[in-house]
């Protein structure tokens, strides 16, 4: 879980800094491009198998361990208090289980024609992103999408090191600081985009 | 002072009943503990000729981890690092209704009443084996130099109980700051460091086996440990468990 949520963080930095350029005023041009240099890379080729193995084990795995410890917990408490626990924290497979939800609608969206049925050619990628969000529906799925997304992240960041044993009193608290901090920017940042487009394209 | 309180009860005649809440109306004195409480509600369910509420009790005085309740959803009660024993009346008010509750796991299945049974737990140290000290006389103190941070790392580990409170706190349901514990209050000294990749795979594998969750970081283990042991003791553990299974040629 650790390790595959890890390379989830990065991809997803990575993710935002080529589709942040949509934003830019110069009508996909700088998008366009960087999409043609992930499209035609062999070394992004390679790294998106890794990715795609990686959503898999980190959804296949989440949900063994959701039923491992539903099992394990025995009868509910008629009062329930979970002193340190966050809403985040004891959720984890329901946020995981609605950003999936939200991960299938957006593969289908733009994935799905550009890798799979070749229905969207590349060059036209940016004006399909554009033309999808113009609807306002989807502008608040992406948003609300997002929220579940930071919730996740900020849980997830931190206990990823946790589970890898990498705690130390001085470098925990800045990676706390720092989960919270990749939190809150990298879904505010994918939001800002269909909020952008929607009002400002 | 006195105070009356309104206590609902989890009663389960053995293993396989169903089990269900009861109220009871207490009469007591501000600084009665807790237990004191509940032995003043069995002597008066005594002279009724009814059955007294079966509970676990040992040293009262907060070191042996016999005593554990789930009280107002807490594990130990409200206050922080404190023993059900060692929490008195006077943290209540008068007229309060109190909920008190057997720890809910599936690896602590409730024999009777608010007992419930912890002995995956001895199966778990059990498991850890032997460490290799020499038997006989006492040695000379400080013989084996050992960093001070370190000492006291192992100090606060050792300072578990095995009360389970960790276990019943978890929405897991998971033994982690449990064995963590025992795990570093042994890795951490030079004694205990000989056996240590071979006692961490062995007492992970029967944490494991004995159907206790998964460690998700949620943290509320750390918040209703009476000792207050750290769940910096879980990233060690997890650190010594890969540690045993990539850098140890030992197959325990």
């Amino acid at each position: 879980m650790s390790l595959t949520g890890l390379f989830l963080i990065l991809f997803l930095i990575v993710h935002l800094t080529i589709n942040f350029t949509v934003v830019f005023n110069d009508d996909g041009m700088l998008f366009g491009e960087l999409v043609h240099m992930m499209e035609s890379s062999p070394l992004i080729k390679v790294i998106s198998y890794v990715l795609y193995l990686s959503i898999l084990l980190h959804i296949i795995q989440a949900y063994l361990l959701y039923l491992q410890n539903r099992k394990a917990k025995g009868q509910k408490y008629k009062i329930s208090t979970r002193a340190n626990a966050t809403f985040a924290s004891k959720n984890m497979t329901l946020l995981g289980s609605l950003i999936l939800i939200f991960l299938i609608i957006h593969l289908l969206d733009f994935f799905y024609g550009l890798k799979i049925s070749h229905t969207l050619p590349e060059e036209a990628l940016y004006d399909e992103v554009i033309h999808v969000y113009k609807k306002p529906g989807y502008v608040v799925l992406y948003t609300v999408s997002m929220i579940f997304l930071a919730l996740h992240l900020s849980q997830g960041f931190q206990s990823a090191f946790q589970t890898l044993g990498l705690n130390h009193r001085k470098y925990t608290p800045i990676i706390k600081f720092l989960g919270l901090v990749y939190s809150i920017i990298i879904p505010l940042g994918f939001a800002i985009i269909p909020v952008y487009v929607y009002f400002f394209k | 002072m006195h105070m009356k309180l309104t206590l609902k009860i989890w009663r389960q005649e053995d293993k396989d009943s169903k089990g269900k809440f009861e109220s009871y109306e207490v009469k007591i004195n501000e600084h009665m503990s807790f237990l004191e409480m509940l032995d003043v509600l069995n002597q008066e369910l005594i002279e009724l000729k009814k059955d007294p509420v079966a509970f676990e009790h040992d040293c009262r005085e907060g070191i042996c981890g016999a005593c554990g309740l789930v009280i107002n959803g807490r594990p130990h009660g409200p206050l922080q690092g404190t023993t059900t024993c060692q929490l008195h009346m006077r943290h209540f008010k008068d007229g309060q209704t109190v909920w008190i509750e057997p720890y809910r796991a599936k690896a602590f299945p409730v024999i009777k009443d608010l007992v419930v049974d912890r002995s995956s737990f001895d199966r778990i140290v059990q498991a850890g084996g032997f460490i290799s000290v020499g038997t006989g006389q006492a040695p000379d103190g400080n013989t084996i130099p050992i960093e001070s941070d370190v000492v006291e790392k192992s100090m606060d580990a050792a300072a578990c109980i095995g009360c389970g409170s960790c276990v019943a706190a978890c929405p897991n349901g998971a033994a982690m700051l449990f064995t963590a514990a025992k795990v570093s209050h042994l890795g951490l000294l030079p004694q205990g460091k000989i056996e240590h990749h071979g006692r961490v795979a062995t007492m992970v594998r029967q944490m494991d086996k004995e159907g206790f969750g998964n460690c998700s970081n949620i943290y509320a283990c750390e918040a209703e440990c009476p000792k207050e042991i750290s769940v910096d003791t879980i990233a060690y553990l997890n650190r010594s468990y890969f540690g045993s299974t990539f850098m140890s040629d030992l197959s325990p």
